[in-house]
């Protein structure tokens, strides 16, 4: 995904040459493949290991703001590497975690956030599903229980005796032939 | 309960679904709504472009109404909306455009300014993204309505289009008092 917003190709380019280039892009894809996915965080060196892992699980948990459903560590948009740059340079310059967090929520909102904070503009996402489930799980359990009061309504006298009646004439003709 | 009623209820359920659904179509998930609008402007100084002697900051954004208007000469929709930005720049005296010139190469974009017209009173050149991270732009085009104290009254995402000014833009701001107006902050 690009930085663009509308256009999805980059600078201007005659179709032919773009085509070629998609061309020889598609050819060599399975020779580049297995390295897309690692170099993007390869270049980002810590002498702390923990720092280290730290950028890696932050970077995981951050959500690139152009490819939507991409964290920052995954993404290959231009926006991704500036923002993995600005999260390097904190982390290298002593902030903390949440630090690091406060700082992109400040400016991009909670949107960042692949696990938002419990507040009330965040209410209905927390507790929503437990409400449906709450409902659902109300109704099937008045459905079940309607269901078993109804069989175990008893034959009232009038019914038994008509019920025996039927059950010992055999002679009926309301019996099949067959 | 009444027999109609208990088979209203689905009904009545998925009625709701159905607007709920319908209200998720005409939503664009790519909008994220900024958490600056209302606070003022963050803090940034950098080089005019085509004049890195002089110094774009804040103080620039101070005493008038402000759109601040982030472009870029790769970017397509940035094109489509300079007509639009001409436009207001003759239209609203009132009103300064600056520029902030976003991961552009210094030849380019004042290739583009010279090519369709320069609306803005001056551009910041931001090549690195260091400003434009600190106003949480993550695309191009983006429009911040600032007003004479540097406060952020609303932020459009997209490109500017006839109208959005009048009915998007305006109504967040009072231009006899050049202060964002409360209610939408």
């Amino acid at each position: 995904m690009s930085r663009f917003r509308l256009a999805a190709t980059g600078r201007p380019g005659s179709p032919r040459t773009l085509s070629v280039v998609v061309l020889a892009g598609l050819l060599s894809l399975p020779l580049v493949a297995p390295l897309a996915g690692a170099f993007t965080l390869e270049e980002f060196q810590f002498s702390d290991p923990a720092r280290a892992e730290e950028f890696k699980r932050l970077t995981e948990e951050l959500r690139c703001l152009v490819c939507q459903n991409e964290s920052l560590a995954g993404s290959q948009a231009d926006l991704a590497q500036d923002l993995r740059e600005e999260v390097y340079r904190l982390l290298q310059s002593g902030k903390s975690r949440q630090e690091v967090i406060d700082f992109l929520v400040e400016r991009y909102g909670d949107f960042v956030l692949y696990d938002p904070p419990l507040k009330p503009s965040t209410y209905p996402l927390w507790f929503g599903p437990l409400l449906l489930a709450g409902v659902g799980g109300l109704f099937l359990f008045l459905t079940l229980r309607n269901k078993r009061e109804a069989r175990e309504q008893e034959l009232s006298a009038e019914e038994q005796q008509r019920l025996r009646a039927l059950l010992a004439d055999d002679s009926t003709p309301t019996k099949d032939k067959a | 309960m009444g027999k109609t009623l208990k088979f209203l209820i689905p009904l009545a359920l998925f009625a709701g679904l159905v607007a709920l659904l319908f209200f998720g179509l005409g939503t664009d998930p790519r909008k994220v709504p900024s958490p600056l609008v209302g606070k003022p402007a963050p803090t940034f100084s950098l080089p005019a472009l085509g004049d890195p002697g002089r110094t774009v900051s804040n103080a620039d954004l101070l005493g008038q109404v402000s759109l601040v208007n982030v472009w870029a000469s790769w970017c397509y929709s940035c094109r489509a909306e300079h007509a639009q930005l001409m436009r207001l720049a003759r239209e609203l005296k009132e009103v300064q455009i600056l520029g902030l010139n976003w991961k552009d190469t210094e030849a380019d974009a004042k290739q583009m300014l010279r090519a369709s017209g320069d609306p803005y009173r001056v551009s910041a050149f931001d090549p690195d993204n260091r400003a434009g991270i600190h106003w949480g732009v993550y695309g191009a085009p983006e429009t911040f309505l600032v007003d004479s104290e540097g406060r952020i009254c609303y932020k459009k995402i997209g490109p500017v289009e006839p109208g959005t000014w009048e009915t998007e833009l305006a109504p967040t701001i009072d231009l006899t008092t050049k202060k964002c107006k409360e209610s939408r902050s």
